[in-house]
């Protein structure tokens, strides 16, 4: 079933488009992932999606009462704002505190429910994002860069967390990424975008291109070997050239 | 009973009214960072004040008009390429200054001036209390009504968004409660300090909360401690009610901040 689909989409950003031509879908229960460069239009994409922003052309169909999850890339909250977790979860809807409970352990963040916003890490933080997001039982989870902040550790476990969620709720997943290697593991599908959509496809056939195998050498089953061992050491830094990489990919 | 008499009972209660509306309205403007904002707007009601008298109708209709206009304004011309703070600084300080000038230009009526600036509280007729009221529940019922969606809008717009919130709506919200405060609050505490009514409960507040719905709702009664607290100094030692009031509320924070910092030094051995 067909969630989201854009025709031809053109976003404007005072003048200079941001997007030209567009064709995006994603299906029930797919993982895409949005590759690209600084500036290249994926959180426009994104937003969008979400109708934050109007399309200047083209065509955005969303499948009748699509429900969202929406994690952005970091939540500001001002220093000034009390809010607890608890409270947050309960944002615009009101849930109960077992609501709260289940939603923060599927996310795997339990007993943070009365513990403060502010006070959070930032793994933390994306992990009760994550919660609030599954709360309204997303047929569609969009992540914008969810783990931008977060050590190579951190960010494994975040992906393997969301990889979980989807075979538990069968949600779709589509999500901006700066880690190739997760991508490589975990996608069904992956866009690169640079203001126009440069290449799409299987992840497979990504990594059978040249660039990416200049990158990597070791092609699809490294990238999965890296991601697997990766929550095993803490101060592992041999991919740090991973996110750097991708832009050229 | 001096405290009996009718027009402290009419001051009193119209000075509670405009806490109960004028502190969760100011939970938001400290939470998004619109401090400056309704001080412009606040400014701007001068500028009403001259209209309203030289066009012969109610200073709250000519107030209302004008602080819906500036804070519009505002919100159109804000990402326009002018850097936020100084808009608003060349918007506050220009509408005072033509507010000023236009009062000047009336002929035949006598303005009393300091009234407008710093509120006259003691001569609330039952017809104004009526309008701060009607004005206080008016805001009151849009905050509770749009509660869940502002706080989500303030939160994050996207968060908004995705949530089937359209955040520009929940802007206008603020931003027609806003107007409705500054113009009841004029007669109350005058142009110059409506801002202080918004900011400083909400701010003393902040330190005892730990959710936002118990910041709103401490907002209001440090609102209107301040407000009965200030009028009994005003009466006792002779000083102007308006800026009294402000005074003893400021207090507050002082010492709410004060008694904060000991407790956290105590906690830390």
């Amino acid at each position: 079933m067909r969630l989201v689909t854009l025709r031809q989409a053109t976003i404007r950003h005072s003048g200079a488009p941001a997007l030209e031509n567009v064709d995006f879908h994603i299906d029930k229960g797919e993982i895409v992932t949005i590759l690209g460069p600084n500036g290249s239009g994926k959180s426009t994409l994104l937003r969008a999606i979400i109708r934050a922003i109007p399309l200047s052309a083209g065509t955005l169909e969303r499948a009748e009462n699509l429900r969202i999850g929406y994690v952005p890339q970091k939540l500001h909250i001002d220093p000034t704002l009390p809010l607890t977790v608890e409270r947050f979860l309960s944002l615009p809807v009101r849930i109960s505190p077992d609501e709260a409970e289940a939603a923060l352990s599927d996310a795997g963040a339990s007993g943070l429910r009365k513990r403060q916003m502010t006070g959070l890490s930032g793994g933390q933080m994306q992990r009760v994002l994550l919660a609030r997001a599954l709360l309204s039982k997303p047929d569609l989870l969009i992540l914008d860069e969810a783990t931008q902040g977060l050590d190579q550790p951190g960010s494994a476990a975040f992906y393997q967390k969301i990889e979980t969620v989807r075979q538990q709720f069968g949600c779709a997943v589509l999500m901006v990424s700066h880690e190739l290697h997760v991508v490589m593991a975990a996608s069904d599908r992956v866009i690169c975008l640079n203001g126009h959509v440069c290449c799409e496809g299987e992840p497979a056939q990504v990594a059978s291109a040249p660039e990416y195998q200049a990158l990597f050498g070791t092609g699809t089953l490294g990238a999965l070997a890296l991601y697997r061992h990766e929550h095993d050491h803490s101060h592992d830094c041999d991919h740090d050239h991973v996110g750097k990489g991708h832009e050229h990919a | 009973m001096t405290f009996l008499d009718d027009f402290m009972i009419r001051a009193a209660l119209a000075g509670i009214g405009v806490a109960f509306a004028a502190a969760p309205l100011g939970c938001f403007v400290v939470w998004r960072r619109m401090a400056y904002f309704g001080d412009a707007t606040a400014h701007a009601s001068i500028l009403g004040v001259a209209l309203a008298l030289t066009f012969d109708v109610s200073i709250f209709s000519g107030v209302l008009v004008t602080a819906l206009l500036m804070a519009s304004t505002i919100s159109t011309l804000s990402g326009r390429g002018y850097a936020m703070d100084t808009l608003l600084g060349v918007l506050a300080h220009s509408a005072l200054a033509f507010g000023l000038v236009a009062v000047s230009f009336l002929q035949g009526v006598r303005v009393d001036l300091m009234a407008y600036l710093f509120g006259d509280i003691l001569a609330v007729s039952r017809g104004d209390l009526a309008v701060v009221w009607s004005g206080a529940l008016l805001v009151i019922s849009l905050m509770w009504w749009r509660w869940s969606s502002l706080l989500t809008a303030t939160l994050n717009p996207e968060l908004a968004q995705a949530s089937g919130i359209n955040p520009q709506r929940e802007q206008l919200v603020l931003t027609l409660a806003l107007a409705v405060v500054v113009a009841v609050a004029i007669k109350v505490v005058g142009v110059l300090l409506i801002a202080a009514m918004l900011l400083i409960p909400a701010a003393t507040a902040r330190i005892f909360s730990t959710t936002p719905e118990r910041m709103a709702f401490l907002a209001v009664l440090i609102g209107c401690g301040s407000v009965i607290g200030g009028m009994y100094m005003s009466f006792s030692a002779d000083t102007p009610t308006g800026p009294t009031i402000v005074s003893t509320g400021t207090a507050l924070f002082a010492a709410a901040s004060l008694v904060a910092v000991i407790a956290r030094s105590l906690r830390r051995p």
